[in-house]
């Protein structure tokens, strides 16, 4: 044996041998200190599954803003830091919708349009809810699609179109400028305040599992949807041709080099079911946690960040899986630490995974 | 596989004298035998591809040795491998006796070895004396302490007027002195190339991996830098050149390597090889 | 009378010519002096006159612009140097920690978007090292804010260890995480109660907390005890003297030499950055920042530069952080949001990323007419106008009422919420830049990085 294959295999082992083992020791006393917490009382299985189970409807959130945010990437070649507040326009555009076509006639056309800035009228006077007015919240869905993919094309033709040949640095710091600029407006119409917006849902308990989980219809709406809505990106890109060219241009980076800019209908398709998605991911979240503000998209652009970096940037399923993982790490993590630093946690996994496996579990790609 | 040389005189003196010490270089001319560089059994695969096979051969001290080979030979790859800037999956690579497999390309460069780039890798948004004054060696300025304490920095500033008169010299040397101040992103494809060729040189190198250097180049110009390289030469510089130019090669080279599908095919004088039937055909695209 | 056989003239000319002027060519001299001293201390090729003179035209003209509001928003002497100085303070603050991101980014190529993060750590950690009452260890300022310093750098070098080969976006993203873990921290009730070396940490747990400041330094300079009514010092007693012909009053007197205290923290880290630019050190970040693999090619070990630029740069942040935000005395983990991290990153991309000058410049330019500015303008208008327009509660009433001819809702609304469109503005400024001016106003000088002239040497002739 040479001294340079000694040399070769100490470094290679030295580096992502040694890290996966402390993580994966790590792992395993965190099951295993899971598994005493159960067995000795501490932790209930109940409590452990509705953690579980909130983890998940969060993760679908994440998991579906982070199709949009996982193809600008690989398609468009940046990061794009306005889509945060693709959020947050698909959250006012929507249930802005909501409202009005639930009050309308009732109530103060103002009031109703900005989504209640005065606190008034109340969600429960006019029946935010899927159960009361499902027609309103449904329609809300859409308009929340429909109005963020005119904002986002809006944004490509004003902004980013002319920036295609740059460095996705430079398409970075533009989109951090449409980010300000989207965010800053929204908060001009509609205000600063941070108000409720759905009215409570009827909840059931269903046995499933291993214990009881309360499950609430608004929870149930966001899940039902979000699956719904993978499921139709799914076909789409397996089955249709545009998928496929989509696909192409974001798994194969040689390709993607061989054929150079995208052609515009892939930037078109792009922008359109990513924008779509992360307005009626936006619209969704408010659905279960209840209550809107001009901020909301923009907090939640990290998490998403993540959810694509940990499973792989250039792949939609990585994005999925990703964003359930956070979710999930982001519930679950309440067992060890205290609440505020749950997210940290969620952070840390996304940076260790970015340095030591940076495309990510299911991602292979690099852009530029 | 790997094809040992059958073709041609590979000189045998592969004779591990690892006592030679780069720093003062004799200026015997070559073929006093001294392996400046010992390449044995590389491997690299990407993927699914085997770019370069169990790669071996040697180069002499003050040796002007041509690297040669159909496209897709693996040339580069092997340049990259030697370097540091890839690492190989197997094999070796001694540079003066010491090994240097597995070391960072900075390393390398700092030992003595020193490529130039296929695609020409100036600094664009600097000048043309800016990127020449970054390469010489050792510069006491490159250390932050040193730039900034108002003690050393007046050493700085004297290395630096020492380094400035090297470089005019260089860019007298290349004529490329009328475009000192300018950009090195507005130069000429050719101007880039002469750019890159004198910023290695002024590294003060003791094995020079010139990746295609005269692509590019106009006639005179390249006669003047062959005829450096031989003064260089001769005072005990060593050179490994890839090129595709058959005549540059034959004509300036004391050594070929020829390879190809990520293996050597043959090595020998220049003679030998263009004779050789297996390099020949590997040329015409048949499999060998 | 000056020793006039040691000067010579920049021409040449000897002693001789120079004799006839008198008290005039001494003042000359001794500027001459003073000047080619700066110029040894910035690094003879600094550029720095030239810089002074861009600098200082921008500041002219901002004083200018920020003046005329003041007035227009009916100030009276104190009022408008008080604004000045305020407007200052923030321009040195703004200006040391672009200084520190132009050394990441313009010169190393480091996108560092997490610059909140390392101002933060250094703030708290002061907070922690120098806090009182029973909160804290209670050390003296100055050892807290080394403290800070070291503690930022820290940070900065746990981050850069394993992250500084990723690519830039992802680098970004990296340093974006880091600051948001540590204002989750900062923030966390856990942390809060939790004892480190006996003492509790005590960091707010998400409210305001007292942190010790080096104003502290500058007012007891002024008064005995630092506050405005107190005794005042010897010196204290001049400057407020001097302040009072001009109708200013001591609280604004004893801003203004906190405000000097940032002017002069500035100048030095532009001297320092200056000696880093114009030396093989600054010379050798451009060319990792221009291509890292070529300048590895070089001989050049430049995970190692990257580390130490990057190091020094976050102690920077942190000094700018503890300078600035601990000036308020009371500050919360919520003032190192990612906004702040942007905000300088306008300044730089405004000034001109990879320019020392720029920098100061883009900070000038950003905190006069992109922040301040904007801010001022609700007070000029209510004071200039008689009928001060009756702010609507939404949009949607403002909006109603343009379909009867009348702005003025419309007015009143948008001048209740100017700091929101401030932002917008910003953002639009920012899209503006980078769509036609990504060089910003000084980003395209050649400042070319050597200690020493790279002409061709005298007595050489051209073959």
């Amino acid at each position: 044996m040479e001294a340079s294959d000694v040399r070769r295999t100490l470094s290679r082992l030295r580096v992502e041998q040694v890290l996966g083992a402390i993580v994966a020791v790590l792992l395993l006393y965190l099951v295993v200190d899971l598994l005493r917490q159960l067995v000795t009382g501490t932790l209930s299985t109940s409590t452990l599954q509705q953690y579980l189970w909130r983890g998940i409807v969060v993760g679908l959130i994440y998991g579906l803003a982070g199709i949009g945010l996982s193809m600008t990437y690989s398609i468009l070649r940046f990061a794009n830091f306005s889509h945060g507040d693709l959020l947050t326009t698909g959250m006012f555009s929507g249930w802005s919708a909501a409202y009005v076509i639930a009050g309308f006639g009732a109530y103060n056309l103002g009031n109703l349009l900005l989504v209640r800035p005065n606190n008034d009228p109340t969600p429960g006077a006019v029946g935010m809810a899927i159960d009361s007015q499902p027609v309103a919240i449904l329609g809300g869905i859409v308009v929340a699609a429909l109005f963020t993919v005119a904002i986002a094309l809006a944004a490509d033709r004003l902004v980013y179109r002319r920036l295609r040949k740059q460095s996705s640095i430079a398409l970075l710091i533009a989109s951090v400028g449409v980010a300000f600029v989207l965010r800053y407006l929204i908060a001009f119409v509609f205000t600063r305040s941070n108000r409720a917006v759905p009215a409570s849902a009827p909840e059931t308990t269903l046995d499933i599992g291993i214990a009881s989980t309360t499950v609430n219809l608004h929870e149930m709406t966001l899940v039902v949807s979000a699956i719904v809505l993978m499921v139709g990106v799914h076909l789409m890109l397996q089955h249709t041709k545009l998928g496929t060219s989509m696909r192409a241009m974001a798994d194969n980076r040689d390709l993607a080099k061989i054929t150079g800019i995208p052609t515009e209908r892939v930037v078109l398709a792009t922008w359109v079911i990513g924008a779509a998605l992360a307005g009626i991911a936006g619209y969704l979240i408010v659905l279960n946690t209840g209550t809107i503000t001009y901020t909301r998209g923009w907090t939640l652009l990290l998490p998403v960040f993540a959810g694509v970096i940990l499973g792989g940037i250039g792949s939609v399923y990585g994005a999925i899986l990703g964003g359930l993982i956070i979710g999930i790490v982001d519930e679950v993590a309440i067992i060890w630490l205290p609440n505020e630093m749950t997210m940290a946690a969620a952070f840390l996994l996304m940076i260790f995974i970015l340095i030591f496996r940076p495309q990510g579990l299911l991602g292979g790609v690099e852009t530029a | 596989m790997t094809e040992s040389p059958a073709d041609g005189v590979t000189d045998a003196s592969t004779d591990p004298e690892s006592g030679a010490s780069s720093s003062d270089p004799s200026p015997a001319g070559w073929g006093d035998g001294t392996a400046v560089l010992e390449i044995d059994g590389l491997q690299k695969q990407f993927g699914g591809i085997t770019a370069v096979d169990g790669v071996s051969f040697d180069v002499e001290q003050g040796s002007i040795t041509g690297l040669i080979g159909p496209n897709g030979a693996g040339k580069s790859t092997t340049f990259d491998l030697v370097t540091g800037f890839t690492r190989a999956d197997a094999g070796s690579v001694r540079f003066d006796g010491r090994d240097v497999t597995g070391l960072r390309p900075h390393q390398i460069a700092q030992a003595g070895l020193v490529r130039t780039f296929q695609i020409t890798r100036e600094f664009p948004d600097m000048t043309v004396l800016e990127n020449l004054m970054t390469a010489p060696p050792e510069q006491r300025g490159e250390s932050l302490a040193r730039s900034v304490l108002p003690g050393t920095r007046r050493g700085v500033i004297e290395q630096e007027r020492e380094l400035v008169d090297t470089v005019w010299e260089t860019l007298d040397l290349f004529e490329i002195d009328h475009l000192a101040e300018e950009y090195a992103r507005s130069l000429s494809g050719g101007q880039r190339k002469l750019l890159e060729l004198a910023r290695a040189f002024l590294t003060e190198p003791e094995l020079l991996l010139l990746d295609e250097p005269m692509a590019g180049v106009n006639p005179t110009l390249e006669e003047k830098l062959l005829d450096r390289i031989h003064d260089l030469r001769a005072e005990g510089y060593t050179f490994l050149l890839v090129e595709h130019d058959m005549d540059l090669i034959m004509e300036h080279c004391d050594r070929v390597v020829v390879m190809h599908q990520g293996a050597v095919l043959a090595e020998g004088e220049p003679e030998e090889i263009r004779d050789n039937e297996r390099v020949i055909e590997a040329y015409l695209g048949g499999n060998v | 009378m000056t020793d006039e056989s040691d000067d010579v003239g920049e021409d040449g000319a000897g002693p001789r010519e120079q004799d006839s002027r008198g008290p005039l060519s001494d003042m000359r001299t001794t500027v001459r002096e003073y000047t080619d001293r700066i110029t040894e201390w910035m690094g003879e090729r600094s550029r720095w006159k030239a810089d002074a003179l861009v600098v200082l035209s921008a500041l002219v003209l901002v004083y200018a612009l920020i003046t005329l509001l003041a007035y227009g928003q009916g100030l009276d002497m104190n009022g408008i140097v008080n604004t000045l100085v305020r407007l200052t303070f923030l321009m040195a603050a703004y200006g040391l920690l672009v200084l520190a991101l132009n050394l990441h980014w313009g010169y190393a190529g480091l996108f560092n978007i997490g610059v909140a993060g390392f101002m933060s750590v250094a703030v708290f950690t002061l907070a922690f090292v120098s806090g009182g009452q029973g909160v804290g260890l209670g050390y003296p300022i100055w050892v807290g804010m080394i403290a800070g310093m070291v503690a930022a750098a820290a940070l900065g070098l746990l981050a850069a260890l394993p992250a500084l080969r990723l690519r830039a976006d992802y680098f970004a993203i990296v340093t974006l995480g880091i600051a948001e873990i540590v204002r989750f921290t900062v923030k966390s009730d856990w942390v809060d109660d939790h004892r480190v070396l006996g003492r509790e940490v005590g960091l707010g747990a998400g409210s305001s907390i007292q942190v010790p400041s080096a104003q502290e330094y500058v007012l007891k300079l002024f008064t005995e005890d630092g506050t405005s009514r107190a005794d005042p010092t010897f010196v204290g007693a001049q400057l407020f003297e001097l302040g009072s012909w001009f109708g200013i009053d001591r609280p604004t007197v004893m801003s203004a030499g906190y405000a000097l205290l940032l002017v002069v923290a500035v100048l030095l880290a532009y001297v320092l950055l200056s000696r880093i630019a114009y030396s093989p050190f600054g010379r050798v970040l451009k060319a990792i920042r221009e291509d890292e693999g070529a300048a590895q090619a070089l001989g050049k070990p430049t995970s190692r530069i990257k580390i130490y630029s990057f190091v020094l740069g976050c102690a920077l942040m942190g000094l700018g952080g503890m300078l600035w935000q601990a000036s308020r005395f009371t500050v919360a983990a919520d003032a190192f949001m990612p906004i702040v991290t942007f905000y300088i990153f306008v300044a730089l991309i405004v000034g001109g990323s990879g320019s020392n000058a720029g920098s100061i410049v883009g900070g000038i330019a950003f905190v006069g007419l992109l922040l301040q500015g904007p801010r001022m303008l609700p007070r000029v208008i209510n004071e200039q106008w008689e009928s001060v327009p009756e702010g609507t509660n939404t949009i949607y009433e403002a909006v109603t009422a343009l379909g009867g001819a009348d702005i003025m809702p419309l007015i009143g609304y948008s001048i209740a919420n100017i700091d929101l469109l401030q932002r917008l503005f910003v953002g639009v400024v920012l899209i503006l830049l980078m769509l036609y001016r990504p060089d910003g106003l000084l980003g395209h000088r050649k400042e070319v990085a050597a200690a020493t002239d790279l002409s061709r040497p005298e007595g050489e002739t051209d073959d």
